[in-house]
């Protein structure tokens, strides 16, 4: 028989990550992802159909008023519901699991005081839980793409490592948020906004060639999913790659994540006590 | 390979008071603080006076060293604030240890609370699998088991119906089952006895059991003495954080029981010994007074006396009935009595308007032998709720001077030792 043994005492400082911690409890994000999906959309008279109705409206309310009244140009003349859904997709993919994942900690006070398990599984499992409304949003797009004839093309193979860069960007933010909103609840108040800001300094709505001035774009470049928004409109849409810009917003995006793993591990044997 | 499941040394957890509540800290208070801090360290005046938050530390736990044999089954007992919980939160590693250190060898399983992580929303069926999950069991153990913890549960009709729609028994017995069909190598379980009606009790106590006897270790903390006495040989007794004795179960229990409990006769409940589930019922005292109305920890085992429960009712209740346990100090139950057991009684008093009340309970003389005795108390309204109950409220002793038979020197057994009438007849 091998028995484990552990050891229990005050850990000091930053310390280790142990993802093989997190490795043998895998299962558990499986069934945190799949409660919240089921618990979602139980007692909505419409269900899932939300999941389809959101971006369809969304883009509606888009192409009208900045593609129709402010007449904002796309990139390569896409029509602008299609320029403005490709970007919608990865943007409410983000948006999501950054406003779930904040307060991920806090709705799972029962767990935490009750249970171990690696922390990390909380946010982990609540970034993940939006990949399901994602995939329902993407056969929209490509009913979108089919309807406007865009022709299907091996460059929107890219589309898979974008998405997985938008939920390794959530996730750092989230891990940031997550961990400080069990100390200062401030940060569920700010979130919303948070969110809406970040809206409007991502290529959503409008084409990142508007910013031409060079000093701007390396600001506008900090914002990591101003490249990952810029990627995606071009793997699908076609035009021009991301470039420079998605270099400058990976390292930005690296730097926020696993600053946010260590300060998260650091924070986390005080959850219990805190939340 | 050693014997040794859990071994302690010197473990201690220091609270910030201000985070055991609800205040949890704003970004505001940090910034004062740090701001306090740095302006003192600056200035640097004479001697430092002391921040908020040094003056808001406890320790709740300090100095705690003990181990567990591989298959014991140790008891641990407390009154509340003794430190109990933070010792299974620390060894099921809910939480750290501020200082020591825990080296624990095997599978930890704790039970903490039954149905944590239920949700409402998801049928039994679904929450098998989510709180089995989330307790660590694997998904195809859980799967294995999925029968066994229905049949256990009794709610085989309802499995696919959401789990709000449940009565609080059902739900009660569905969490339970989950967590009864673990099976870690060290089981670590606070207090899920002590909710829900007799028969899911005894459930309970039956599935303790046969862990028990399965050979694993078991650190089982609870308020029931009885269940104490019955599932464990070995007993820890924790006061302010600190290990008072550790002894053969029945010792440690009788040693627990006539030490903190006695507060001259009387015990008055503290807000936070008071769960929220009591209101509108709220327990003040109750007390022990002899014949003259004067409270006291001892009374003769001649005399009549009386005991004294005192209580608020924020609103009316219907049905309620405040009653008494009288215990032995191991744990036996003497006999119960309700302020309403008499029909006449319950018509005058079956529905009570909000407002302060004194049940009073006159105990005649000659009734008791010499010893002590445990009060319990229970606040309910039959077969609906049970509003509050504490199983050991006071300890008292009973002098036995004049008992009857007490001109031979020699202990009586038994609890009660009843004045009775004898006739002798001589037939010569």
């Amino acid at each position: 028989m091998s028995e484990e043994t552990t050891l229990i005492r005050a850990s000091s400082g930053w310390v280790a990550l142990n993802l093989k911690d997190l490795w043998k409890y895998r299962e558990l994000v499986y069934f945190l992802i799949w409660r919240d999906i089921k618990v979602r959309y139980k007692q909505a008279a419409l269900g899932v159909a939300w999941a389809i109705i959101q971006p369809i409206l969304t883009m509606l309310v888009f192409s009208t008023v900045f593609g129709k009244f402010g007449k904002l140009p796309t990139d390569n003349s896409v029509p602008y519901p299609l320029f403005t859904l490709a970007a919608l997709l990865p943007w409410t993919l983000f948006a999501n699991a950054l406003q779930r994942s904040g307060t991920s900690l806090v709705g799972s006070a029962n767990l935490i005081t009750k249970i171990y398990f690696p922390r990390l599984i909380i946010p982990i499992s609540s970034v993940m839980a939006g990949l399901v409304d994602f995939g329902i949003s993407f056969i929209i797009l490509i009913g979108t793409m089919i309807y406007f004839k865009v022709s299907f093309t091996w460059n929107m193979l890219w589309i898979i490592p974008f998405t997985m860069l938008t939920l390794v960007t959530a996730l750092a933010v989230g891990l940031w948020f997550s961990a400080l909103n069990v100390r200062y609840r401030d940060v569920q108040q700010m979130i919303p906004f948070l969110v809406q800001v970040w809206m409007f300094a991502s290529p959503v709505a409008y084409s990142a060639q508007l910013i031409t001035d060079r000093k701007w774009q390396i600001i506008y470049g900090l914002n990591p999913m101003a490249g990952i928004i810029q990627g995606f409109r071009w793997s699908l849409l076609g035009g021009t790659p991301p470039g420079e810009l998605m270099l400058l917003s990976s390292a930005v995006m690296l730097v926020l994540f696993i600053g946010g793993l260590y300060y998260f591990r650091r924070m986390e044997k005080t959850f219990a006590d805190t939340v | 390979m050693s014997d040794i499941a859990i071994q302690a040394t010197n473990l201690g957890k220091r609270y910030q008071l201000g985070a055991l509540g609800t205040n949890y800290r704003t970004l505001r208070d940090t910034i004062v603080d740090t701001f306090t801090s740095t302006t003192q360290a600056l200035l640097h005046t004479g001697e430092r006076t002391v921040t908020r938050a040094e003056e808001n530390r406890f320790w709740a736990l300090r100095g705690l060293s003990f181990d567990v044999k591989k298959g014991q089954v140790l008891g641990v007992v407390g009154r509340n604030g003794a430190g109990k919980s933070t010792l299974l939160k620390i060894l099921s590693r809910v939480t750290e240890p501020t200082e020591g250190q825990a080296e624990i060898h095997g599978r930890v399983g704790s039970l903490l609370e039954v149905g944590t992580g239920f949700h409402p929303e998801l049928t039994g069926r679904e929450n098998i699998f989510l709180n089995g999950a989330i307790l660590g069991m694997k998904r195809t153990e859980i799967a294995a088991k999925f029968d066994e913890i229905v049949a256990f549960s009794e709610v085989e009709k309802f499995i696919d119906t959401p789990v709000k729609r449940y009565s609080s028994g059902m739900y009660l017995r569905l969490a339970f089952a989950v967590a009864a069909h673990l099976e870690p190598e060290i089981l670590v379980v606070d207090e899920v006895l002590a909710v829900g009606d007799a028969e899911f009790q005894r459930k309970c106590m039956g599935k303790m059991s046969d862990v028990a006897q399965q050979g694993r270790t078991v650190l089982f903390v609870s308020h029931n003495m009885s269940a104490i006495l019955r599932l464990t040989q070995e007993t820890m007794v924790l006061d302010k954080g600190q290990l008072l004795m550790r002894a053969p179960t029945q010792e440690a229990v009788d040693y627990y029981l006539s030490s903190g409990y006695s507060r001259q006769g009387e015990r008055m409940w503290e807000a936070d010994e008071i769960p929220p589930s009591a209101a509108p019922f709220r327990p003040i005292a109750i007390r022990v007074k002899d014949p003259r109305g004067r409270v006291v920890e001892t009374i003769r085992s001649t005399e009549p006396f009386q005991v004294e429960f005192e209580y608020q009712l924020a609103q009316p209740l219907t049905g309620l009935r405040v009653g008494l346990y009288f215990v032995s100090p191991r744990g036996e139950p003497i006999f119960t009595s309700f302020d309403t057991d008499e029909p006449a009684q319950y018509e005058r008093h079956s529905a009570r308007k909000a407002g302060h009340y004194f049940s009073r309970c006159s105990v005649p003389a000659n009734l008791f032998n010499e010893g002590r005795l445990v009060l319990g108390v229970n606040a309910s309204s039959f077969k609906i709720k049970r509003y509050f109950q504490d199983e050991q409220a006071l300890v008292f002793s009973v002098d036995g001077t004049g008992a009857p038979g007490s001109q031979w020197a020699e202990p009586r057994q038994g609890p009660i030792r009843p004045a009775l009438e004898w006739k002798i007849e001589v037939h010569s």
